[in-house]
């Protein structure tokens, strides 16, 4: 199904809200990858075809900025900062402990395809470290002030179909 | 002292529209709108001294005032793209006190005669684009955007778009060309926005924090807000304190305060009695100030302004103040800042491109203790080339923390290469 027959008033809205129809390439993307977490190609094609560009010049679109995925991972993105100010809070030896925890390396899936722990650029919360964003499809929710064990709570949490806000 | 900016550590639910309202809210809007013409708005805002907030300092007004009045439409765009390492000033402003920032950017396009605003979000604040289009949507209600304000022939909208993860877009024509679809990377200049911006027509970008000092810029004048802050710096500035500091967090205060005060006074100090050993005034792409006995006083008496961080070589940026304890190696921050700029490197100009992946390799070489001398010189050289190369300021940027590092913190390289 394409996006503009799932999404119908979505598209509409994004459409309406630019002078040019190109500047709706952004909010497609995060559109597209709403559901399964990543872009396909054939969603790239799709936006590709609404928007008159070549499918490539999308894929590069998608290529360029972090938060678009064209890959499958886990269902949740747990992004932890370790850029200096974070470091200097112990973000590093966090995410050491956390993937110990979760019995991944920097990159992996835990093995139930819940959670892909990965070291991100600095998120605008340096006073708050260690931190982490959740991504998750188009969403992205922020947990500041972490320890492993509160992560580890919001994982069982994540688990059980709870969205852990309360962890926050 | 009273908060002007991060008015919610007063005034806890500012973010309630009707406890703006009651504290003020939008009585600078429409005394611009009603009251004032455009270039008055201009002149006033020139004559109060205002300087960019997002780290380059240059003087608001006059940034205004280069937008040619022959070519339509104008565009207002807010860089919200906050993602300098050290920097989380805006995003508080945003969450808390959202109808003063939003009332600063609706004054900026009536200045500039802009029927139209964007605010340029990084990706990550997505949960915020959701706060802040329910504040547009509130402020149309209220009628202070819409179709003719306040019973005049001006009509504002202002939307917001959101960016997807990338550093650069921090750099204003990659701001647009993002906002218009694209990968986000550098334009070359000139032509510069004012002139040739978002969509080709004359745009005005100003970083969130620039914009929230408007309100009170046209409420209590010029001249109010040149009584605080120093004569060159005017006007209060949220400074973003991280690091090896027992109180991190944001502070607003005047500009021209010393880095004492700041540290120490409102910081609480470092931990563990542990002793200043660096400072990162700018965030990672700052000049390191070298903190020891014999510079201590002279440092920490330092006025926090666009002029007097230069005396300690280094420049005030956006004030996201890193403090570094005498616990860890220069090598260690810079293999940090490296490898920042390496990843948020966007590509297009081969110095910053090539150079930060070549310093990296040269960095954690360093750090693994493989290093050898030459590695350090060989490392200056990469560095001296990238600098003043590139279309845009990253590449300066990524070269800043590596030079500043190896010339003044020796002792440190030679420890780990002859170890």
């Amino acid at each position: 199904m394409s996006l503009a027959e799932k999404y119908p008033e979505e598209v509409k809205a994004i459409f309406a809200k630019y002078p040019v129809k190109r500047s709706a390439v952004m909010p497609l993307l995060y559109l597209a990858q709403r559901e399964g977490g990543y872009i396909t190609k054939l969603a790239m094609a799709d936006i590709a075809a609404m928007l008159e560009l070549d499918v490539t010049e999308v894929a590069s679109i998608v290529g360029f900025y972090t938060l678009y995925h064209d890959e499958q991972a886990g269902k949740y993105r747990m992004q932890v900062c370790n850029d200096l100010p974070c470091a200097l809070r112990g973000a590093d030896k966090f995410l050491d402990a956390l993937c110990q925890n979760l019995g991944v390396k920097v990159g992996e899936t835990t093995p139930d395809g819940l959670v892909t722990v990965e070291a991100v650029m600095c998120l605008a919360a340096c006073d708050k470290a260690p931190m982490f964003q959740l991504q998750e499809g188009d969403k992205v929710t922020y947990y500041e002030n972490m320890t492993v064990d509160r992560t580890m709570e919001l994982v069982a949490a994540l688990k059980a179909g709870v969205h852990g806000k309360e962890l926050r | 002292m009273t908060h002007f900016l991060l008015r919610h550590r007063d005034i806890s639910d500012i973010k309630d529209i009707e406890v703006y309202k009651k504290n003020g809210g939008f009585a600078a809007m429409k005394k611009v709108v009603t009251d004032m013409q455009p270039q008055q708005v201009v002149d006033e805002v020139k004559a109060s001294g205002l300087r960019g907030r997002g780290g380059a300092g240059f003087p608001t007004g006059v940034k205004w005032s280069f937008l040619p009045n022959n070519i339509w439409p104008h565009y207002v765009v807010c860089n919200a793209d906050e993602s300098e390492p050290g920097t989380f000033k805006d995003r508080e402003i945003m969450e808390s006190n959202p109808f003063q920032f939003l009332e600063g950017v609706a004054i900026a396009c009536y200045a500039v005669g802009a029927t139209e605003g964007f605010v340029y979000l990084r990706g990550e604040f997505q949960q915020l684009q959701l706060f802040l289009d329910q504040c547009i949507l509130q402020m149309e209600k209220e009628g202070v955007l819409g179709d003719r304000l306040f019973g005049t022939e001006y009509s504002l909208r202002l939307k917001t778009h959101l960016g997807a993860g990338a550093y650069i877009c921090g750099e204003e024509t990659a701001l647009l060309e993002s906002i218009e679809g694209k990968r986000g990377q550098p334009r070359v200049r000139p032509p510069f926005p004012a002139v040739v911006g978002l969509y080709g027509k004359p745009t005005v970008i100003n970083n969130v924090e620039t914009l929230t000092n408007l309100p009170f810029i046209i409420e209590k004048g010029a001249a109010w807000y040149k009584s605080l802050g120093t004569e060159k710096s005017p006007g209060v500035k949220v400074f973003s304190l991280s690091g090896n500091i027992n109180k991190p967090g944001n502070y607003e205060l005047p500009l021209g305060t010393t880095f004492r005060e700041l540290i120490f006074t409102h910081g609480g100090g470092i931990p563990n009695d542990r002793k200043v050993k660096a400072i990162m005034p700018a965030g990672a792409s700052s000049s390191i100030i070298r903190v020891d006995d014999s510079t201590f006083d002279k440092v920490m008496n330092t006025a926090m302004d666009y002029e007097n961080v230069q005396s300690v070589g280094s420049l005030l940026g956006s004030a996201s103040v890193i403090i570094i304890d005498d616990s860890h190696n220069m090598d260690w921050v810079i293999d940090k800042t490296v490898h920042f700029f390496k990843h948020e490197s966007c590509g297009k100009c081969t110095p910053c491109r090539d150079g930060n992946y070549w310093m990296l390799h040269i960095v954690e070489r360093i750090q693994d203790g493989q290093g050898t001398n030459a590695d350090l010189q060989l490392l200056k050289t990469v560095a001296t080339q990238v600098n003043g190369k590139c279309l845009c300021a990253l590449g300066d940027f990524s070269t800043m923390a590596v030079t500043s590092a190896l010339e003044r913190f020796p002792e440190d390289f030679a420890a780990k290469v002859e170890a």
